[in-house]
C-alpha cells in the first residue's frame, strides 16, 4: 500500500506503507545512528514524534526483544529508506515489519530520508503527517499538521506506580519522566537499589524513603510544560542529596534553579556528538536525543557552570552545581544506542554517593 | 594542544615499489600527510623508491630522495638533512619496518631524532605477537589462543594442544605473507617454514583457528591527550579465513546490533587507549556469529589499505588528521574539512552502503591458485557506493572492469546442483558467482550459509538479485519494474540482455518513465550540517543534490580504476598532474573514478569528485548532469581510453588527440598506412581473427612470432610462438574472453627496445629523454629494467628516434602525450608500439630530467605551444644524473604463478635508482628492489640453449666475485667449457641431492633460469623457480638481467651519494612550475 509524508510546508514525500496503516500527525525528527534502532524505537523520549532514520537500510539485525529500551515503542511513527526483508541475528526474534505491526505504528518506507533529513536540517524541525489516504486534500490537512504540538508527554511514559529493584548498595531515587530502562540497568549493575519513581511523585515522598542519591531520566517533551515537576525538583535542590541528571533531567534541574532552555533548530539525535569535558579538555563521543537545550546565559554563575559543551554547536551539554552534589548532563551516558564512552559518569555518581554517606 | 614547536624538519618514509599487500593507498596516505605537514609550517624531507608515487612530486616534499629504502640509506640521510622527527606511520610496514630498525639500534635517539606520532614502545606492543598478546591479556580483551613459535617443533606441540586446524601468522611482514591456515601437521610444516623464514624476527604466531567468525574491522584515531573516535567499521562478507584485502567488504557493518557494535567499538578505543596510539589505527577483530564472544586478530598501529578505504568510505580524512594529531593537535583543534564548520572529534555517520570488491590478478596469472586465504592476492580494489547494498554490489562489479557487469558474468548455468553444492567450498575469487547460481537454482540459503559462514543478510541480498534477474526475463518491462532494476543498479546492457532488447532501448524507456540517475553526497554526517565538499556518488530513485551549474569551463577528467598489473598508480599520478594543471588554467575539474587507494579520489583533488563505476553509463550519468566542454582521456590508462568513444557518442569532445587518431594507432591496417606514408619501418605483421589465419601468418612470418589482441595495456594476451601449436594454444587463450578487435601476429625481431614519451603539440614534439631498456625484446616493457639516458645508441640512431617520434605524432594528430616503442636491430629502428596516451614511465622521466611532461601536455591541449611554454622542441639535453627504472614483483604471493619473463607484464610496482653513473644507479635500483647481494655466495645456473653461452660469461664474472655456480648438466657443460667452474647438480627427477634439495636448504643467494620461449614449457623449470621464490631465493629468468645483477655487484660501492631530485636542475625556462 502507498503511504504518504506530508510536512507541515506541503511537501509530499511517497513511499510504501508498512506497519500500521492508520493516519498520524506528529513532530519529524531525524537520527542519525546507523545501529539501534529498536533502540530508538522503544526509547520514550520520542513520544510526540516520528523518526526518520538517516541511515538508510534498518532492520538488518531484527527484533531481539531485550534491546528494548522501555516496554513498547513510543513513536508516533517511523520513517525509513529501505526495511530489510529477511533479517540476520542469532538473537533475532521477530522482523521489524511485524513489530510495527504489533505496536499500531504506522511507517512509510522507500522515501529519499536524505532529501527529507535536509529539509528538516534547513527549515528546522516540522510537523507532518503519514497517511495512507491517496485522496488527502493538502489545503484541508495542512492547518491541522501545523497546529500540532506535543503535549505532556511526560505523563503518557512515566510509569504509573514506584517500583523497587533488585540491589543492595546505594539507595538511588529514579525519578521516571520516560527513563531508559539502561539507566536503570547501569545503576543496578553498579550495585545500586534503584527505586523508580512516578514522574509526579511528591519531593517529600522521595525524601521519605532516604535515598543515597536520585537520578533524574530522560524524558519526552518541552521542559517548559513540566512545572509541577519542576517544582518537585526545587525541593529536592535544596537537600544535600545527590542528583545525577539526563537529558530533560538536566533541563528541567536548570529550569528549578532559575534557568531557562530553548528549542534548537532541529536538535541533536544521534551516535556521534562529540562533547568536551571543560574540566579535564577530555572529549567524549556520545549518544543524544533532545530537541530542547539549556541557555546557560540563562543561569547565575552561583548557582551552576558549564561542564560540558558540545564541540559541533557550542551549545550546553552539562551542569555543574555550585556548592552542591549535583551534577547533569544533556547527553546519555547510558547510551543504548551509541557508544558508551561516558558510562563513567555513572561512577562518578556512586562517587557522590559514597562521599556523601562517608561525609 | 597547540602544536609540538619543536617540529621543524619532519622525514616521512614512504611504502616503496607497489607489491601485493601494499599498494597505492601509501601514496594516498602520504601525499595527503605531507601537504598536512607543510600546511602547519613543517619542513617535509621525504623518503621513497617508488618514482610513480605524487608523494615523491617537488610540490608535495620540500626535499625528496628517491632512494633504495634500507637502513644504511635511511641513515645517511638523516646525517645528510638532519630532520628531527620520523613520521614513521604513513608508509605501510616497510616504512614502519625501517623506522623501527634505526629506533632499535640506538641511531635514533643519538641522533636526536624523534619518532612523532605513535611511539616505538606502541609500535612494539602492537607488532610483536608476544608483547601484543600480552598487553590484550592484560586489559581483558580476548585474543584466540596462540603461542609464538621460532621453530617448527614448538608450531607442531602447540598445534597437537589446540587442536587442528591452525591459523599462522609470521611476525612483521606484509599482507600476510607466509601465513596461512594448516589443517593437519604435513599443512603445518610446510607453511611455517615458509613464515619463519620471510619473518624479520623469524617468529611465527600459531593461533586457534577462528575461521568462519564474522570478520569486523574498526578505524580509530586517538591524539596526545587520550581522546579517541571511531571512524568507521566494516564488515567483511567473506568470514574470517579470507585476508581482508581479498575480501568483499561492506562498511558501516551490516549484521550487528548495536550491542555487537557498541561492544567492539569500546573494545577497539580500550586498546589503542592502551597501546597509547597517536595517530590513526586499525583493529580487527573476529566475532563468533551466535554469540558475544569475539577475539582481537590484530592492529596496525599505522594507517593501512584499511584506513584509505574508510577514509573514502565516510569522507573523513584519516591520514591528513593523522599528521596534525603528531604536530600535537588533539582531535577537537582540527577541523572536519568536509563541513569545514566540525571538527575532527566526531563519528562519521553514512546515510548510504559501501562496498569493495577485490582486484585480482588471475587474469594476468591464468594457471595460479585462485583460492583466496590468509595471504593477500589482489593488486588493488574498487570501491561503490550506493543507497542499498544490492546498488553498491551490483556497482562495485562493473568498476572492476574484468569483463564482468552482473552477478551473471561468470557463468556456472553448466554445473549440476551437486556440482554447484560443492563448488561453494571453494573459497575463491568466483565465489560471489557460484552463490548467485546456487541462488538461481533454488540450493537453499542455509545450505549455501553452512558452507560458506558468509551470513544470511548478505545470502539473501544476493537472492534479491538474482530474483530481480528473473523478474526481468520473465515479466512486462513496466516502468516500475525499470525503476527497481534501477535502484539495485542494474546497468541498462544487462537489462537488456535480460529482457531480450538494445541497451538503446532501456535508456530510451529510462527517458519516458523519467528514471535517472541522482547523485547524493558523502559528507561525513548524513545531512545533519551543510557541508562544502563535492563528493558524490549516484543512486535511482532520488532527489538530486549534486549542482551542475557552470561558471567556468570545465574539464572531465577520467580516471584509471582499480590498481592492476599493467596499469598501475603512474595513470593515477599523470591523472593528478593533469588536473592541478587544467585547475591552474582556470577550468573547473571534474574526476570520476572507482578507486579508494589513490590520491585523485581524495576529496581536495579536483573542484569535483564523482565516485563511480568508470563505464560508458556511469560516465554518461555525471556527463548529463555536468555537460563539461570536454574531456580527457590520455592520462587514465585503458581505462579512459576504452570510453572515447562514449563520450563522443554523447557529444562530449576530447581533449587532446582525437579518438580517430586513437583508433589510428591501435587499427592495425591503418597504422601501417601511416608508418608506410612515414618512410618508418615496423616489423612485418598481419591482422587476423581466426586461428586458421594466424597460423597462415605466423608460417608467412617465419617463427618466432609475436600474438597479441590489439587495445590491451600490459601486453595481456601477448606470447611468443615458436610453431604452430604456440599460436593454437595462444589464440585459444586469448579468444576465452570475446574479442571485439582483431588479434595481431608480428614477425618477433630480436633487438635493444627503446621507448620514448613526448609531448606533442600538433606541430612540435618535446622528448624529455630516451630510455633503454637492459632486457632484449620480448620481455615486456614493464618488465624491463629501464635505463635514461639511453647511452648505448649512437648520436644518428638518437636522430632517428628523434625524428621517427615527430613524424609519428605528427602525422597522428597529437596533442598531448605519446609513447612510442622501438626496436634497434642492427642498427635499424623499427617501430613497434605506439600509444598516443600517457604511459607508466611518465612519472619517472618527468621526476628525473625535471621536465613536468604531464602538466605541459595538458597546457598543450588545452592550446599552447611547446614553444610558448618555454621549450626548444626536439630532444632535450640530457639531465645530469643517470636512472635506472627496476621493476618489482610479487610472485611469493601468487601461489602456481609462473614467474619467467615474457612479452606480457607480470611486475606489480617499480623502484628507481639515481646516480651521476650508470653502475651506482643500477645498484641502487637493484638494492631498492631487494636484491641484496651477496649473502651466501652460492647460485643455480640453468638456462636454454640459446643463452648458455652468454651465460658462460656472466657465470664467469660471478665466479670472480666468489660465487660458487651449480648448474645442471647441459648448462655445466657448457660453463665448465668455456672455463667456469660448475658443480653439476641432478635434475628434479633425478634421485636427491637435486636441485630442488639445494634450493629448499636456504643457501641459494640467486637462481639465474631462463625458460624456453613457448607453449613447451618445461615443468621442471616452473617447479624450481616456483620453489626458489617460494624460499625467498631471488630468481632472474632473462640473461640480460643478470648481466645486469653482476655488472652492479662488480661495482659495488661502499656509501651511496643520495639525491635530492627537488634540486634535479629543473628548465628555467619553464616558468608555469609546479611540478
Amino acid at each position: 500500500m502507498e503511504a504518504f509524508l506530508i510536512l507541515e510546508d506541503g511537501t509530499v514525500f511517497s513511499g510504501t506503507s508498512i506497519g500500521s496503516p492508520k493516519e498520524i500527525i506528529s513532530e519529524i525528527v531525524f537520527n542519525t545512528s546507523m545501529t539501534g534502532y529498536l533502540e530508538v524505537l522503544t526509547d520514550p523520549s520520542y513520544a510526540g514524534q516520528a523518526v526518520v532514520m538517516t541511515y538508510p537500510l534498518i532492520g538488518n539485525y531484527g527484533i531481539c526483544h531485550e534491546d528494548m529500551e522501555s516496554e513498547r515503542p513510543w513513536v508516533d511513527g517511523y520513517i525509513v529508506r529501505e526495511l530489510s526483508r529477511t533479517p540476520s541475528n542469532f538473537r533475532s526474534e521477530d522482523t521489524i515489519q511485524k513489530f510495527l505491526e504489533e505496536h499500531d505504528i504506522p511507517c512509510i518506507a522507500g522515501i529519499d530520508t536524505r532529501a527529507l533529513t535536509k529539509l528538516l536540517r534547513e527549515k528546522g524541525t516540522m510537523n507532518g503527517m503519514i497517511t495512507t489516504n491517496e485522496h488527502y486534500r493538502l489545503e484541508d490537512v495542512l492547518p491541522r499538521i501545523r497546529e500540532y504540538a506535543p503535549r505532556e508527554e511526560v505523563r503518557k511514559v512515566t510509569c504509573r506506580e514506584k517500583q523497587v529493584l533488585a540491589g543492595s548498595g546505594f539507595k538511588v531515587a529514579l525519578m521516571d519522566f520516560g527513563a531508559k530502562k539502561n539507566i536503570a540497568r547501569s545503576l543496578s549493575q553498579r550495585g545500586c537499589q534503584v527505586t523508580v519513581y512516578p514522574a509526579y511523585t511528591k519531593a517529600e515522598e522521595i525524601l521519605a524513603d532516604e535515598p543515597d542519591g536520585i537520578m533524574l531520566s530522560n524524558g519526552p517533551g518541552d521542559p517548559g510544560e513540566c512545572r509541577e515537576i519542576i517544582e518537585e525538583l526545587k525541593k529536592l535542590y535544596r537537600t544535600e542529596i545527590p542528583i545525577f541528571a539526563i537529558c530533560l533531567g538536566h533541563q528541567l534541574m536548570a529550569l528549578a534553579t532559575g534557568g531557562n532552555t530553548y528549542k534548537l533548530k532541529y536538535g541533536h539525535r544521534g551516535g556521534n556528538h562529540p562533547v568536551k569535558d571543560l574540566t579535564t579538555g577530555r572529549v567524549y563521543i556520545s549518544s543524544q536525543n533532545h530537541g530542547y537545550v539549556v541557555d546557560t546565559e540563562s543561569l547565575s554563575e552561583e548557582v551552576a557552570r558549564p561542564a560540558f559543551v558540545n564541540v559541533n554547536d557550542g551549545t550546553n551539554e552539562g551542569l555543574s552545581y555550585v556548592g552542591k552534589n549535583i551534577f547533569t548532563v544533556q547527553f546519555h551516558p547510558e547510551a543504548c544506542p551509541g557508544p558508551r564512552d561516558s558510562a563513567y559518569l555513572f561512577d562518578r555518581f556512586l562517587k557522590m554517593m559514597e562521599v556523601k554517606k562517608h561525609a | 594542544m597547540p602544536r609540538d614547536p619543536r617540529i621543524k624538519k619532519v622525514l616521512v618514509i614512504g611504502s616503496g615499489p607497489i607489491v601485493i599487500g601494499q599498494a597505492a593507498e601509501f601514496d594516498y596516505a602520504g601525499t595527503q600527510a605531507c601537504r598536512s605537514l607543510k600546511e602547519e609550517g613543517a619542513e617535509v624531507v621525504l623518503l621513497n623508491s617508488n618514482p610513480a608515487t605524487i608523494m615523491t612530486d617537488k610540490d608535495i616534499a620540500d626535499e625528496v630522495y628517491i632512494e633504495p629504502l634500507t637502513a644504511e640509506v635511511l641513515e645517511q640521510l638523516i646525517e645528510l638533512e638532519k630532520p628531527d622527527s620520523i613520521l614513521p606511520t604513513l608508509g605501510g610496514q616497510a616504512g614502519l619496518n625501517l623506522a623501527m630498525e634505526l629506533s632499535d639500534s640506538g641511531f635514533l635517539e643519538t641522533h636526536q631524532v624523534r619518532l612523532i606520532g605513535t611511539t616505538p614502545e606502541t609500535i612494539k606492543k602492537a607488532e610483536d605477537r608476544q608483547e601484543f598478546k600480552d598487553t590484550m591479556e592484560k586489559i581483558g580483551e580476548p585474543c584466540a589462543a596462540s603461542l609464538v613459535v621460532r621453530d617448527v617443533e614448538a608450531g607442531v606441540a602447540f598445534a597437537e594442544e589446540i587442536g587442528y586446524p591452525v591459523v599462522l601468522r609470521p611476525a612483521y611482514t606484509l599482507g600476510g605473507s607466509g601465513g596461512g591456515i594448516a589443517k593437519d601437521e604435513e599443512e603445518l610444516v610446510e607453511i611455517l617454514q615458509n613464515g619463519l623464514r620471510l619473518s624479520r624476527v623469524g617468529e611465527v604466531l600459531v593461533e586457534r583457528c577462528i575461521a568462519g567468525w564474522k570478520e569486523i574491522e574498526y578505524e580509530v584515531m586517538r591524539d596526545g591527550k587520550g581522546n579517541v573516535i571511531t571512524v568507521c567499521n566494516m564488515e567483511n562478507i567473506d568470514p574470517v579465513g579470507v585476508h581482508t584485502g581479498d575480501s568483499i567488504v561492506v562498511a558501516p557493518s551490516q549484521t550487528l546490533g548495536d550491542k555487537e557494535h557498541q561492544m567492539l567499538r569500546s573494545a577497539a578505543l580500550n586498546i589503542i587507549d592502551e597501546l597509547q596510539i597517536t595517530g590513526g589505527c586499525n583493529v580487527q577483530f573476529a566475532l563468533h556469529p551466535e554469540s558475544f564472544e569475539y577475539c582481537v586478530i590484530e592492529v596496525n598501529p599505522r594507517v593501512s589499505r584499511s584506513s584509505a578505504l574508510a577514509s573514502k568510505a565516510t569522507g573523513y580524512p584519516i591520514a591528513k588528521v593523522a599528521a596534525k594529531i603528531a604536530l600535537g593537535y588533539t582531535l577537537d583543534e582540527i577541523k572536519n574539512a568536509i563541513t569545514t564548520k566540525t571538527c575532527a572529534s566526531f563519528e562519521p555517520m553514512l546515510d548510504y552502503c559501501v562496498v569493495k570488491l577485490p582486484r585480482l590478478p588471475f587474469d594476468k596469472f591464468i594457471n595460479a591458485k585462485r583460492t583466496l586465504t590468509t595471504q593477500m592476492k589482489a593488486t588493488g580494489e574498487v570501491m561503490s557506493i550506493c543507497t542499498s547494498f544490492e546498488g553498491a554490489l551490483m556497482k562495485a562489479i562493473r568498476s572492476l572492469e574484468q569483463h564482468v557487469d552482473s552477478l551473471l558474468s561468470v557463468d556456472f548455468s553448466d554445473k549440476t546442483e551437486e556440482e554447484l553444492v560443492e563448488r561453494l567450498n571453494l573459497v575463491d575469487d568466483r565465489r560471489l558467482y557460484v552463490i548467485a547460481e546456487a541462488l538461481r537454482r533454488g540450493i537453499s540459503r542455509d545450505v549455501i550459509h553452512n558452507i560458506t559462514r558468509i551470513d544470511k543478510w548478505f545470502i539473501d541480498k544476493i537472492a534479491i538479485l538474482t530474483e530481480m534477474e528473473k523478474r526481468l526475463q520473465t515479466e512486462p518491462l513496466t516502468g516500475e519494474l525499470l525503476a527497481e532494476a534501477k535502484r539495485m543498479e542494474f546497468p541498462d546492457v544487462v537489462i537488456g540482455r535480460l529482457t531480450g532488447r538494445a541497451e538503446r532501448e532501456i535508456k530510451y524507456l529510462r527517458d519516458k518513465y523519467d528514471i535517472h540517475a541522482a547523485f547524493k553526497m558523502v559528507d561525513t554526517c548524513a545531512a545533519e550540517f551543510a557541508a562544502e565538499t563535492p563528493y558524490y556518488y549516484s543512486c535511482f530513485g532520488s532527489e538530486n543534490e549534486a549542482a551542475g551549474e557552470k561558471t567556468r569551463k570545465k574539464v572531465l577528467v577520467l580516471g584509471s580504476g582499480p590498481i592492476r598489473i599493467g596499469q598501475g598508480i603512474e595513470f593515477d599520478f599523470c591523472s593528478v598532474h593533469s588536473t592541478w594543471a587544467f585547475s591552474e588554467a582556470g577550468y573547473e575539474t571534474i574526476i570520476v573514478n572507482n578507486n579508494p587507494e589513490t590520491v585523485s579520489t581524495d576529496f581536495d583533488i579536483a573542484d569535483k569528485l564523482y565516485f563511480e563505476p568508470l563505464t560508458p553509463e556511469d560516465v554518461e550519468n555525471v556527463v548529463e548532469l555536468e555537460k563539461p566542454d570536454g574531456a580527457v582521456v590520455q592520462f587514465g590508462g585503458q581505462t579512459a581510453i576504452g570510453l572515447t568513444e562514449a563520450l563522443l557518442k554523447l557529444g562530449v569532445p576530447i581533449f587532446g588527440t582525437s579518438a580517430r587518431d586513437v583508433d589510428a594507432a591501435e587499427d592495425r591496417e591503418l597504422f601501417d598506412r601511416i608508418l608506410e606514408e612515414c618512410c618508418i619501418p615496423r616489423p612485418a605483421g598481419h591482422t587476423v581473427y581466426t586461428c586458421e589465419e594466424a597460423v597462415v601468418a605466423a608460417n608467412e612470418l617465419g617463427y618466432p612470432v609475436l600474438v597479441r589482441p590489439s587495445y590491451v595495456l600490459g601486453g595481456q594476451g601477448m606470447q611468443i610462438a615458436i610453431n604452430d601449436q604456440d599460436v593454437e594454444e595462444f589464440i585459444g587463450v586469448i579468444n576465452r574472453t570475446r574479442q571485439e578487435h582483431p588479434i595481431l601476429v608480428d614477425k618477433y625481431l630480436r633487438g635493444k627496445e627503446i621507448e620514448v614519451d613526448a609531448v606533442c603539440d600538433g606541430e612540435d614534439i618535446l622528448i624529455p629523454g630516451i630510455m633503454e631498456h637492459i632486457e632484449r625484446a620480448g620481455i615486456h616493457s614493464g618488465d624491463s629494467i629501464s635505463v635514461y639516458p639511453a647511452d648505448s645508441l649512437s648520436r644518428r640512431i638518437k636522430r632517428v628516434i628523434e625524428e621517427y617520434t615527430r613524424r609519428l605524432a605528427r602525422a597522428l594528430h597529437v596533442r598531448g602525450l605519446i609513447n612510442i616503442q622501438f626496436i634497434v636491430s642492427n642498427d635499424e629502428v623499427y617501430v613497434i608500439e605506439v600509444n598516443p596516451r600517457s604511459s607508466r614511465t611518465v612519472p619517472y622521466i618527468s621526476k628525473v630530467t625535471g621536465i613536468p611532461i604531464v602538466k605541459l601536455a595538458t597546457e598543450v591541449i588545452i592550446g599552447k605551444t611547446i614553444r610558448e611554454l618555454g621549450f626548444e622542441p626536439g630532444l632535450q639535453p640530457e639531465a645530469d644524473y643517470v636512472a635506472v627504472k627496476m621493476p618489482v614483483f610479487s610472485f611469493e604471493k601468487i601461489r602456481g604463478a609462473d614467474i619467467g619473463l615474457g612479452p606480457e607484464m607480470k611486475s606489480t610496482g617499480e623502484c628507481l635508482g639515481i646516480a651521476k653513473t650508470f653502475n651506482e644507479a643500477l645498484y641502487k635500483a637493484f638494492l631498492g628492489a631487494g636484491i641484496r647481494l651477496p649473502r651466501t655466495k652460492k647460485m643455480i645456473i640453468t638456462v636454454k640453449d640459446a643463452d648458455k653461452l652468454e651465460a658462460a660469461d656472466i657465470a664467469k664474472r660471478f665466479a670472480a666475485l666468489g660465487y660458487r655456480i651449480y648448474a645442471t648438466r647441459s648448462t655445466a657443460k657448457v660453463l665448465n667449457e668455456n672455463g667456469v667452474k660448475a658443480i653439476r647438480i641432478n635434475k628434479l627427477e633425478q634421485e636427491s641431492p637435486n636441485l630442488l634439495d639445494l634450493i629448499l636448504e636456504h643457501d641459494i643467494d640467486l637462481v639465474i633460469d631462463t625458460p624456453n620461449q613457448g607453449a613447451a614449457k618445461s615443468h621442471d623449470g616452473f617447479i624450481i623457480r616456483r620453489n626458489a621464490i617460494e624460499t625467498g631465493v631471488n630468481v632472474l629468468t632473462a640473461i640480460d638481467t643478470a648481466r645486469a645483477l653482476v655488472t652492479s655487484l662488480e661495482n659495488r660501492e661502499e656509501g651511496l651519494t643520495l639525491i635530492d631530485i627537488a634540486k634535479v636542475r629543473g628548465r628555467d625556462a619553464y616558468t608555469g612550475g609546479n611540478l
